[in-house]
């Protein structure tokens, strides 16, 4: 059981979770995430440490709702309980002076891009971020990734707030112009990291991605998290989540995503005509906070 | 003791069976098949035993149950005693009456066994120990246990599959302080995630847990040590003495094409979904779906596959096959498993081998290639090879396919503490006697240092690492 101190929408269907986990918070490192259970019966899902305070013991957390187990999440109020937090889990990021660091960011991955920007940061590294969003209101953390950035370049795809186009854009222009990137970090919706990997290899330039592969256990027990990466198959949970993206058979990996669409969307379904108001007004609070 | 019978009018009782479920009934639950036995038939075979003077069984049982002693408790109706005979040596009596392989084990050299030429007319040694033990747990449900005082030292077991509570059993009855590290949500090991219900009800073994937590056991769900925090981070943490018993838990695949497709699961995946997740109760009682599969394959001939084979049926597989590259006689599972599987159901298909899986245009699994096999000569294992029958091609249908070909030793703790020797499988080597690894201060034992072995071996394991770490722990050498 951990407590949870703060469960706000950060923007619509995003919320930020601050939850106590004293050894979670002194042991992780950039890159890595825990396996939540928020109650009896419920899944058991990965979601990154977005940050993490070793002194409090606080973790935060940032989910997106799109199903059952992160909609049932949504609805515990400060000072209830996560049933189960498991971790720090998966390998951190190799962090080092390399150079000149992109860091791709795209929807919900900028969570997951914060303590890593601020590690390479940290190394003594540049560090350029580009972020996109379908839209302005879809932007999250962007105080949090100019403070650990040297600069901070948004994209959206309707133009409605920073430049109209997407991050393969604006990375695509730093590499014509001239900018010596030595490492692309891109994470985000498996074909963003696609698009991502794609044009850097085109470059040469050395590119990680955070998988987000279905997981259970987490500890490299079932293999369910299982991708091929340069023609061989990986365990996400274990050795990854960050693999090489110029090796990630990307195609494999998002039809695995899908393996129980159609029972998730049952489950959700049955989810939401049970919590039909709370959701509702969940979400009302969302459009307005 | 049943007095004035003769050992001839012993042997002529015959053994008594255990009522199950009907196969018919059973396919469609996950309740436990035997049904148990009731006090007048275990009192009936209790007195088949013959009491030997030297006893065969106890030298075959692993942790060397004193089998004709609780037996002789038994006959005289002293189910109590009896039950605390068994856990002088035996601390999960529940669990080992249900799964030992007896029959290679105690009931293998039993005596009555021998005199009948019959292996299956032994004493019925694991169904009595499996009497004694629920006959106790419904009648004698307090805690029973003599508080002692603390010793003062911390130490700290990682992993709580059978090595684990045994070892913490036994620490704990020396007055130390002790916490266990657990990966899952949940304490029990291969006990909770991968044995299913209908085997093993999850209520036995938390009722064992729980009565760990009563004398003192600190349990910590949700670390998985060597990635959550490491053995040093132990050490620094103030425990003088650490027991890794993590298991094997790693899932290994055949390497044949298609092995990534849609409906293709490890046999842990499949198995941890159904039981430790409960996605049978899907989606009213459990959010984990699981594919119910029309048609599922199951590669492997262990008890494992057997499992799997088993939950399919009762996820409403219409088929379920286990594909075996060699015959039912090299067959590792137990006679029993195999057993019950073909009564539900199970289709057998002996010595083929899969090479392909083959996909739809989704990449949903739609078949299994396979070829024909025939037994050569044996080889390092003692087992005749299989060797493949050229041109025999063929094809079966499935929707889901179960990978259940072995499972290696957990990598987490050994590849994140390179003090901590392990041989060229992976698995941690520990001294024979003491269960002592290369790394002061660490012991290890159960499946992550024997490979995939059995439940009483792991508790063995788990006894024989307490007594040296308490040796250590009170004399400070190691
Ligand atoms: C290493 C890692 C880190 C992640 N970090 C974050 C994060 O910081 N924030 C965030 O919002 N999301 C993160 N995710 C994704 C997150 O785990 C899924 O969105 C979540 O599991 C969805 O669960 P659900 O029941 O709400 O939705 P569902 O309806 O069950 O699923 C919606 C989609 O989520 C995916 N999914 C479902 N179950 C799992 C599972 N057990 N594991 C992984 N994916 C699953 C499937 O692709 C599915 O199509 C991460 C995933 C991984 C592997
Ligand atoms: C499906 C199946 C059926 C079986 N059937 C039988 C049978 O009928 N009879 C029989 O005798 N044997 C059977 N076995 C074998 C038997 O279950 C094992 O030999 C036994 O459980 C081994 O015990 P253990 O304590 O060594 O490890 P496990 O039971 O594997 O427990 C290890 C525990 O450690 C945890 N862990 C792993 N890594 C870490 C880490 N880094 N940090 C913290 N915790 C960790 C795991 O989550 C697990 O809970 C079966 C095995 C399987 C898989
Ligand atoms: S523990 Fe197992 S081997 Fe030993 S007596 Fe009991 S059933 Fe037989
Ligand atoms: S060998 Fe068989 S008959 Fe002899 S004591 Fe053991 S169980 Fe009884
Ligand atoms: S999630 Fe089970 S092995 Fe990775």
């Amino acid at each position: 059981m951990a407590k949870v101190l703060i469960n706000e929408p950060i923007a619509p269907d995003v919320f930020r979770m601050v939850v106590v986990a004293p050894d979670v918070a002194r042991y992780r490192k950039a890159g890595q995430f825990v396996i939540v259970r928020p109650g009896a019966g419920k899944e058991r899902i990965p979601l990154t440490i977005a940050d993490a305070d070793a002194t409090t013991g606080a973790v935060t957390l940032i989910y997106q709702v799109v199903g059952r187990t992160t909609a049932v999440m949504s609805l515990i109020e400060p000072g209830g309980q996560l049933t189960d937090i498991a971790g720090p889990l998966g390998q951190p990021t190799h962090i080092a002076k390399v150079g000149t660091v992109v860091m791709v960011g795209g929807g919900i991955g900028v969570a997951p891009s914060h303590p890593i920007a601020q590690a390479m940061k940290a190394a003594g590294n540049k560090v350029i971020t580009i972020m996109g969003a379908r839209r302005k209101d879809l932007f999250i953390m962007e105080a949090e990734m100019r403070a650990a950035s040297d600069e901070v370049i948004l994209m959206s795809d309707d133009g409605s707030y920073g430049e109209k186009g997407f991050v393969t854009d604006a990375l695509r222009r730093l590499l014509d112009g001239g900018e010596k990137v030595d490492l692309v970090v891109a994470i985000g919706p498996p074909i963003m990291m696609k698009m991502v990997s794609l044009l850097t290899k085109g470059y040469g330039v050395h590119t990680l991605v955070s998988l987000n592969t279905i997981m259970v256990d987490g500890t490299g027990m079932c293999g369910g998290c299982r991708v091929t990466v340069g023609g061989e198959s990986r365990f996400v949970c274990v050795d990854g989540p960050e693999f090489d993206g110029h090796l990630v058979d990307f195609d494999e990996m998002m039809r695995r995503q899908r393996m129980y669409v159609a029972y998730e969307k049952e489950a959700y379904e049955a989810f939401k005509s049970g919590h039909k108001c709370r959701l509702e007004a969940v979400a009302k609070e969302a459009h307005h906070g | 003791m049943a007095e004035g019978l003769t050992n001839k009018e012993r042997l002529q009782i015959p053994p008594t069976p255990m009522a199950e479920q009907s196969p018919e009934e059973r396919r469609h639950n996950i309740l436990e098949v035997p049904l148990g036995y009731t006090p007048e038939q275990a009192m009936t075979e209790a007195k088949r035993c013959l009491m030997c003077k030297n006893t065969f069984c106890v030298t075959g049982c692993p942790v060397s149950v004193d089998i004709p002693g609780f037996i002789g408790l038994v006959a005289e109706g002293k189910f109590h005693e009896a039950a605390r005979k068994i856990k002088e040596t035996n601390c999960l009596p529940a669990v080992c009456g249900r799964v030992c392989p007896q029959e290679d084990q105690c009931q293998v050299v039993c005596m009555v066994a021998k005199s009948l030429k019959d292996t299956a007319k032994s004493v019925q040694i694991g169904k009595l120990e499996r009497f004694v033990a629920d006959w106790d747990m419904a009648n004698h449900p307090e805690a029973d246990f003599t508080p002692v005082p603390s010793s003062g030292h911390k130490v700290a077991v990682v992993g709580a599959g059978p090595a684990g509570l045994t070892c913490a059993g036994d620490l704990l009855a020396q007055g130390h302080d002790v916490t266990m590290y657990e990966a899952l949500h949940r304490a029990g090991g291969v006990l909770v995630y991968g044995i299913p219900e209908f085997r093993l009800p999850k209520a036995i073994v938390e009722r064992e847990v729980e009565g760990l937590i009563q004398r003192g056991l600190h349990l910590e769900c949700n670390v998985a040590v060597g990635k959550s925090k490491g053995i040093q981070d132990l050490f620094d943490e103030g425990f003088e003495a650490i027991f890794v018993a993590t298991g094997a838990g790693l899932p290994m695949f055949k390497k044949i094409p298609g092995e990534n497709l849609l409906g293709v699961y490890s046999a842990n995946e499949y198995l941890t979904r159904a039981n430790l997740m409960d996605a049978y109760g899907f989606p009213e009682r459990s959010d984990t779906p699981i594919l119910r599969g029309k048609h599922v394959v199951v590669f492997g001939g262990g008890n494992v596959a057997m499992d799997s084979a088993r939950t399919a049926l009762r996820l409403g597989a219409e088929t379920s096959t286990i594909l075996y590259r060699r015959s039912l006689a090299e067959m590792p599972a137990r006679v029993e498993e195999v057993h019950h599987a073909k009564q539900e159901g199970v289709e057998f298909r002996m010595l083929q081998d899969s090479i392909e899986i083959l996909g739809d245009e989704n990449s949903w699994v739609t078949g299994v290639k396979c070829l024909r096999m025939e037994l050569g000569e044996p080889d390092a294992s003692g087992r005749r090879r299989p060797v493949p029958v050229v041109g025999s091609e063929f094809v079966i249908p499935a929707d889901v396919v179960v990978v259940s070909i072995g499972n290696g030793p957990n990598p987490l703790v050994p590849r994140s503490t390179p003090q901590i020797q392990t041989n060229k499988w992976g698995n941690i080597t520990a001294d024979k006697d003491s269960a002592k690894t290369t790394m002061p201060g660490v012991w290890a034992g159960g499946d992550i240092v024997l490979g995939a072995a059995t439940v009483i071996l792991a508790m063995g394991e788990g006894r024989k690492a307490a007594k040296s770490m308490h040796e250590f722990l009170e004399t400070g050498v190691w």
